[in-house]
């Protein structure tokens, strides 16, 4: 049994626990704000590209002049999985989902005899994929010093993911991030980005009718390695938002539980100070009945 | 008065504008083009270089762009840019760092094709940093 000194200094750890847990989760639901905004203002660009690359690649979808990038290399040996995780913990499963995501993707690889190869982008994902895949990673990015997520930074990413194509490393690249459904729900998904896949929508006839300047194969050798940059930055805002809605979620419900159990200890310690106000009063009337 | 159509300009961070234009000159890649209305449905690529925009009230607003391409339909004009600013924002240090990138890009460029489009990209933003500041 805790004495009352006891049960009063863990009654004021768990309040300072809770304080910082609250402050968490403001600080949280702000920036979630903001990175909702970020992913908000980037969807105009992507919805354009994907309706023109869309068009352009259901013409040149079998013809063999097709640039690599969307025909692919022919083979499926290596896949190159690029992991996009948060760079800091205390968001619930997030990070922890989509590096499930990505290791039972590896492993179901790894036993079809394929080779895999990992490049991780975010503290937290290299740190757990390196316990099990330490000889399949090739390359690891982290934003730990970016304030404000640019469309550099994952230009950045996507002209390693390139060169390593045109070198030939890989044949196969697939994406893993959180997609945001919601403040409460995450959704850990993979997407393969190279070769590019794209909806397969009508063709709208006047597509027929462009004009192209220089010829369309060269504005699709263009604009493909932009598309790649363009999804990862994609994948990268939504994780962003995705990772400060599950920090929401998590700081939420840990202030919840702070506050429960600030009222158990509270009502344990308020019983416990009841017996003995009981005890002294006893001893007292005894004492006095004794005379 | 010259016929409207809508003109955008987005870049991957931001819808930058989205107004009714009169007249647009865009730095294509194999040489500047005025679009007007009822333009022939184009897609081009474009380069570093100025993008002059004449809206519906004759103003007149100049934005930098790097790069990107441009999807131009009778009624509309999509430019697409990998980065864009207005060019009373561009200042020095955006070019310096560009150049300075590109530079890099040259001496360590794989092959000689890579090369050749690097240097390719370095005249245009020479040539574009000249343009924008003079001096």
């Amino acid at each position: 049994m805790p004495s009352l000194k006891d049960l009063k200094n863990r009654i004021a750890s768990v309040k300072a626990t809770q304080k910082i847990t609250k402050a968490m989760k403001m600080v949280a639901a702000a920036k979630l704000r903001r990175a909702q905004e970020a992913a908000e203002a980037a969807r105009p660009y992507a919805e354009r590209m994907d309706r023109v690359l869309a068009s352009l690649s259901a013409a040149y979808k079998d013809s063999p002049e097709a640039p690599l990038l969307l025909s692919g290399t022919g083979r499926d040996q290596t896949h190159l999985l690029i992991v996009a995780t948060g760079e800091r913990g205390l968001a619930g499963g997030f990070n922890s989902s989509i590096v499930r995501l990505a290791r039972d993707h590896a492993l179901k690889l790894l036993a079809e005899g394929k080779t895999v190869k990992i490049l991780t982008v975010g503290r937290k994902g290299n740190d757990v994929l390196r316990r099990t895949f330490r000889d399949n990673i090739i390359d690891y990015v982290t934003f730990r010093e970016v304030k404000q997520l640019g469309f550099a930074n994952a230009s950045d990413v996507a002209q390693r993911v390139l060169s390593l194509y045109e070198a030939g490393e890989f044949d196969v690249a697939t994406l893993f991030y959180a997609r945001f459904a919601s403040v409460i729900s995450q959704v850990a998904t993979a997407q393969q980005i190279i070769p590019a896949k794209f909806a397969e929508t009508e063709v709208p006839a006047a597509a027929a009718l462009y004009e192209y300047e220089p010829s369309e194969q060269e504005i699709l050798e263009d604009l493909l390695p932009r598309n790649v940059a363009l999804q990862i930055f994609r994948a990268l805002l939504e994780n962003n938002a995705s990772f400060y809605g599950a920090q929401m979620s998590a700081m939420d419900s840990a202030t919840r539980n702070a506050g429960d159990m600030i009222n158990k200890l509270t009502l344990s310690y308020n019983r416990q100070r009841q017996a003995q106000i009981t005890k002294e009063l006893i001893e007292i009337i005894s004492g006095a009945e004794a005379l | 008065m010259a016929d409207a159509f809508k003109f955008e300009l987005v870049s991957p961070e931001r819808l930058l504008v989205s107004e009714q234009v009169t007249e647009v000159i865009l730095p294509a890649t194999l040489g500047e083009m005025t679009v007007l209305a009822k333009h022939a449905p184009t897609m081009t690529t474009i380069k570093a270089g100025v993008v002059t925009v004449k809206n519906a009230a004759g103003q007149v607003h100049k934005y930098v762009v790097f790069g990107g391409f441009a999807d131009i339909t009778p009624t509309a004009c999509t430019l697409l840019a990998e980065s864009a600013v207005p060019q009373a924002e561009a200042d020095r240090s955006l070019f310096e760092s560009r150049i300075e990138a590109l530079r890099a890009d040259i001496s360590g460029a794989p092959t000689d094709e890579h090369r050749t489009r690097f240097e390719h990209m370095l005249a245009d933003m020479t040539h574009l940093h000249n343009a924008v500041h003079p001096d």
